[in-house]
C-alpha cells in the first residue's frame, strides 16, 4: 500500500536548513496498522503529513497503492486524499461554523455524494463513536474528546484505504482512548491501513506494527502482538 | 464549472460561510449595493432631467430661432449710424427665397410685449390690458399652439379676409368669462372693436415671452386695426432639421442686411435669439451630465466591487485554515478557487439586484416629487441594457476581483494552511 524510498525533508528556518526526515525507507502493506513513535522533533509528524500528501517531500521516493506521488500535482493529490486517505489531527481542525454532522459530512461532499446519502453515512459513523445526540451541536459546545471523536467520524466516514492519525487519543481520557482504539482497530479489521502517530505506548501496543524514530532516521521497526482494545476497556 | 454552480452542495457550502460572519458580509454588500444604486439613481435622475429639458422645448421647433430689427452701428451707403431698421411683410419671402436652409418663416407683430402697452379688453363689465399679436397661421409649424377642444388657432381665411377673431388665453378666459361659459362663439372687445373667440389656447411653459393671457389675432386685422401697415416686429423662423442653425441664422442676417442696405459688417443691426442653439447648447449639457452620471456611477461600483475583493481577501486569510482542511479532506485548488469566486458573484448580484430595486424606488419618488410640468423632470428611467450592462460588468467584474483572494487561497500549501491559527 505504501513504499518509501530515501525520504529527505528539510526546513529553512531563517538562514539555518533543518534536516527533518534523513532517508526513511518503510513499506506499509494493505491492512497493517503502524504505531510511528518517537520524541518530539523525531520527525514523525514531518513524515505522517508527507505521506499524507499535505506536505511534499525534497527528495526521495512515495508510492501509494502504485501510483507514484512525485508527480502529482495538487489537484490530483487532493482527489487522492479525498479517494485513499483519512486524516485525524492533533488539534481535531473542525470548521467551527458546521455542526458535527456537517463537519463529517464535508469529506462527501468533495467526493460529490449526494446530500441525503452523506446525512445518513455522516450519522452512521457519528453514532460509531458515540456521538450521535450530538450531531446538531457545534464544536464549541463539545469537549476536547468528543471532538476528538467528530474529527475520527469525518476521518472514517469516506472510506478511505489509509487513515493517518497524529496524535489521535492525546487529548482524550484513557477509557476514551480504548474505546477509539477499539474503532480504529475495527476499521483496520475491516481491511483500512493505519498510520498512528503516538507518544503513549499503549496505544501503540495496540498497533500490529510500532516503527520508532529518531533524529529524522528510523531506530527501529518491529512487529508487535496486537492487544485489543475491548480487552482492555474491560 | 456549470455543475459546481447549479450544485445544491455548492450553495451550502458558500451560504455557510457567508453565515459565518453576517455583519462583514452586511458591510461588503453595502458597497456594491451603494454603488449601483448610485449608478441607478443618477442615471435615471439625469436622464429625467434630459427628458425635462426636451419637454420644456417640445412647443416650439428645436431648430427655430427669431430675428427683429434694431438699429445701426455703421454708416453705409450714404446712411449715417443709429439707422432705426423696420422688418416688412415682404422680407418673408425674400428671406424664403434667400436662405433655403428656412423651412418655415412667420411674421409677427405684437403690442404690450417688449415694454409697450397692452390693449385694453372688455367683456360684459370685465376688463383688462393684455398683450395682442398679430399672426399668420403659419406660425404653428414654428411654435405649436394647443387649443382646446371646440376651438381652433387663426387660419388663412382669417387672414385673407381680415377677421376680427382673436384666440385668447386661459387666463384671458378666467378673467372675462364665467367658470361654465364656453367663450368660442363669444364676442370681446379690444381696443373697443368687437372680436369673436374662435378658440383658447393651452399654455404651456417652455421659456419665451408668452404667457397664459395672450390674445392672438389674424395679422392682416392687427395691421388694419393699429395702422401698423407692412410693419413686421420680429419673424418667427424654423431651418430643416438637417440645416446648422447656426449657419442659418447668419445667412438670414446677412440677407437682410443686403435687403435694408447695412454695412456688412454690422451685426447690431438686427437682432436675434437662437432657440435651436441654446437647445443643442442644453440637451450637449444634459448629455454631458448623463455620460458624467453614468462613469460616477460605473466608478462607484467598480469602487464597490474593489470593496468586496478586499473583504474577500480578509476573510481567505481568516479562513486560511478552515481551505487547509477543507484541502486536506479532498477540495481541489479548482474547487476552492470556484468557492470563493462564486462566493464574489454570488454576494456582487446580490448586492447589486437590491441597489437597483432601491434605486428604482428612488427614481419612482422622484419622478412622483417633480410631477409638475413647470420643472424639467420628467420619467426618470434608466434603459433595461444599462441596467443588464450594470449587471454583467459587477459579474465579470466579481469574477475577476473575485480571482485574486481565491488564487491566494489556492497558493498556500496545505500544510501550512493548517498550521495557520
Amino acid at each position: 500500500m505504501i513504499e518509501i524510498n530515501e525520504l529527505h525533508k528539510s526546513y529553512e528556518i531563517g538562514h539555518n536548513s533543518l534536516h527533518v526526515l534523513k532517508g526513511i525507507n518503510f513499506n506499509v502493506a494493505a491492512g497493517e496498522m503502524v504505531a510511528l513513535m518517537g520524541s518530539s522533533g523525531s520527525g514523525k509528524s514531518t513524515l505522517l503529513n508527507i505521506l499524507g500528501m499535505l506536505d511534499n517531500a525534497d527528495s526521495g521516493s512515495y508510492i501509494l497503492d502504485n501510483n507514484p506521488i512525485k508527480n502529482l500535482d495538487e489537484t490530483k493529490a487532493a482527489i487522492y486524499r479525498n479517494k485513499f486517505l483519512g486524516f485525524v489531527f492533533q488539534s481535531f481542525n473542525l470548521i467551527s461554523y458546521k455542526t458535527a454532522l456537517e463537519n463529517v459530512m464535508l469529506p462527501l461532499y468533495y467526493q460529490k455524494v449526494a446530500l441525503k446519502e452523506r446525512q445518513e453515512r455522516a450519522k452512521k459513523f457519528l453514532e460509531q463513536v458515540g456521538l450521535g445526540p450530538w450531531a446538531t451541536h457545534h464544536p464549541n459546545e463539545l469537549s476536547g474528546g468528543q471532538k476528538q471523536r467528530v474529527a475520527i467520524a469525518r476521518a472514517l466516514v469516506s472510506e478511505p484505504k489509509v487513515l493517518l492519525a497524529d496524535e489521535p487519543t492525546g487529548a482524550l481520557d484513557s477509557k476514551t482512548s480504548y474505546e477509539l482504539m477499539e474503532v480504529l482497530q475495527n476499521i483496520n479489521d475491516k481491511g483500512i491501513t493505519l498510520l498512528i502517530v503516538t507518544h503513549e505506548e499503549d496505544i501503540a501496543k495496540m498497533c500490529k506494527r510500532i516503527v520508532h524514530l529518531k533524529d529524522g532516521v528510523i531506530v527501529e521497526d518491529k512487529k508487535v502482538k496486537q492487544v485489543r482494545a475491548s480487552s482492555d476497556v474491560e | 464549472m456549470f455543475r459546481t454552480l447549479f450544485d445544491r452542495d455548492t450553495w451550502q457550502e458558500i451560504f455557510g460561510s457567508i453565515q459565518k460572519n453576517k455583519i462583514r458580509t452586511l458591510i461588503t454588500v453595502i458597497g456594491v449595493l451603494w454603488g449601483i444604486f448610485i449608478y441607478v439613481t443618477l442615471s435615471g435622475a439625469s436622464k429625467g432631467i434630459n427628458n425635462g429639458f426636451e419637454r420644456q422645448f417640445e412647443e416650439v421647433a428645436i431648430n427655430s430661432l427669431f430675428v427683429w430689427a434694431q438699429s445701426t452701428s455703421i454708416p453705409y451707403d450714404g446712411f449715417r449710424t443709429g439707422r432705426s431698421m423696420q422688418l416688412k411683410l415682404d422680407n418673408q419671402g425674400y428671406l424664403m427665397q434667400r436662405v433655403p436652409q428656412l423651412q418655415y418663416v412667420a411674421p409677427r407683430i405684437a403690442r404690450g410685449v417688449f415694454g409697450g402697452n397692452g390693449s385694453s379688453v372688455k367683456r360684459a363689465g370685465k376688463s383688462g390690458v393684455y398683450a395682442i399679436y398679430g399672426d399668420f397661421p403659419i406660425l404653428v409649424k414654428i411654435a405649436s399652439k394647443d387649443i382646446f377642444d371646440g376651438g381652433r388657432f387663426i387660419n388663412q381665411a382669417d387672414i385673407d379676409n381680415q377677421r376680427k377673431v382673436c384666440v385668447i388665453g386661459e387666463r384671458t378666459q378666467t378673467e372675462l368669462f364665467e367658470k361654465d361659459e364656453d367663450p368660442v362663439g363669444n364676442y370681446i372687445q379690444i381696443d373697443d372693436m368687437y372680436f369673436q373667440v374662435i378658440g383658447v389656447h393651452k399654455f404651456s411653459g417652455g421659456g419665451g415671452f408668452e404667457n397664459d393671457s395672450d390674445i392672438f389675432i389674424p395679422f392682416t386685422t392687427f395691421k388694419k386695426l393699429y395702422n401698423t401697415g407692412d410693419n413686421v416686429d420680429w419673424f418667427a423662423l424654423a431651418a430643416y432639421d438637417s440645416a446648422d442653425v447656426v449657419a442659418v441664422e447668419k445667412d438670414i442676417k446677412a440677407a437682410l442686411r443686403v435687403k435694408h442696405r447695412v454695412h456688412p459688417d454690422d451685426e447690431r443691426a438686427f437682432g436675434s435669439f437662437n432657440l435651436g442653439e441654446i437647445f443643442n447648447k442644453v440637451k450637449g449639457f444634459s448629455n454631458g451630465m448623463y455620460i458624467l452620471s453614468l462613469v460616477v456611477g460605473i466608478a462607484t461600483i467598480l469602487a464597490g466591487v474593489i470593496g468586496i475583493g478586499n473583504i474577500l481577501l480578509i476573510s481567505v486569510r481568516e479562513r486560511t485554515k478552515e481551505l487547509g482542511i477543507r484541502r486536506a479532506l479532498g477540495a481541489t485548488p479548482r474547487e476552492v478557487r470556484m468557492q470563493i469566486i462564486i462566493e464574489s458573484v454570488f454576494l456582487t448580484l446580490i448586492a447589486g439586484i437590491v441597489g437597483i430595486i432601491l434605486g428604482a424606488f428612488v427614481l419612482a419618488f422622484l419622478g412622483y416629487m417633480f410631477n409638475d410640468p413647470q420643472f424639467p423632470f420628467v420619467n426618470p428611467t434608466v434603459p433595461i441594457k444599462f441596467i443588464l450592462g450594470a449587471l454583467g460588468l459587477m459579474v465579470g467584474l466579481g469574477t475577476l476581483i473575485g480571482l485574486i483572494p481565491a488564487q491566494r487561497a489556492v497558493s498556500i500549501k496545505p500544510i501550512d494552511a493548517l498550521r495557520e491559527e
